[in-house]
């Protein structure tokens, strides 16, 4: 038995509805699931995998 | 052999742990000179509405991600793996760093959409280091988790390069 932290409070997942997405792009990839319970939206939770970085580019200037 | 010109990649590194200090600047003490400590990073969330960029100087919390379980300022980092600067060519270099685990915000609530992070030095006066978007999320009573990038010149979430 699982259990599934929900804003009703830890509930089994085995009486939620389960639905899983992903998204994968050059920025990143991202995972979510989420739980329902009669139509309503009781957890998500999301898991984003940076790709893209921050650079700063530097240079010596020439003194020619 | 002949000489190049270049900037030395050992530089970029040591700026990545604030080695040199070309002006002046008013810091927090990090001891001493001869020991100093590490700065402490935070890392905040923003609204889909919020305007954080590379103007951003410094840690707000206008537009910051509100809801259950969130601490207006977002989480700490707990530890950069140390910055390292790897040398290319004669010419070019990276020096690079990232956190050495996942950002995680733990059973939160945020209703309202969000997709930007905001790193900051919460030591020196909430200075502001790097904005990182991805897609539009909410969380509900759930974890959200940022997984970092693998720290390596091609991959590492800050870099500093010469080409």
């Amino acid at each position: 038995m699982a259990l599934v932290t929900t804003t009703k409070g830890e509930m089994d997942e085995s009486l939620l509805e389960k639905k899983e997405g992903s998204l994968d792009n050059d920025n990143e990839t991202t995972t979510w699931v989420e739980y329902w319970l009669d139509g309503e939206l009781v957890h998500r939770s999301a898991h984003v995998q940076l790709k893209q970085t921050v650079t700063l580019s530097a240079e010596a200037a020439s003194l020619t | 052999m002949a000489n190049t010109q270049a900037m030395c990649t050992s530089f970029m590194g040591q700026l990545l742990n604030g080695g040199h200090q070309f002006g002046t600047i008013t810091l927090v003490s990090r001891t001493s000179l001869t020991a100093p400590t590490v700065d402490t990073f935070k890392a905040a969330l923003y609204l889909t509405t919020a305007t954080v960029n590379a103007s951003t100087t410094a840690y707000s919390a206008s537009n910051e991600v509100s809801g259950t379980n969130y601490i207006a300022g977002g989480v700490t980092i707990t530890a950069w793996n140390a910055p390292t600067a790897t040398n290319s060519s004669t010419t070019a270099g990276t020096a690079f760093t990232t956190p050495t685990a996942s950002i995680t915000y733990t059973t939160v609530t945020l209703a309202t959409a969000f997709d930007a992070v905001l790193i900051y030095n919460s030591t020196q006066g909430n200075t502001a280091v790097s904005v990182h978007t991805f897609g539009s999320q909410t969380i509900t009573a759930g974890t959200f988790t940022l997984t970092m990038p693998a720290n390596t010149t091609a991959a590492a979430l800050l870099r500093i390069a010469t080409t």
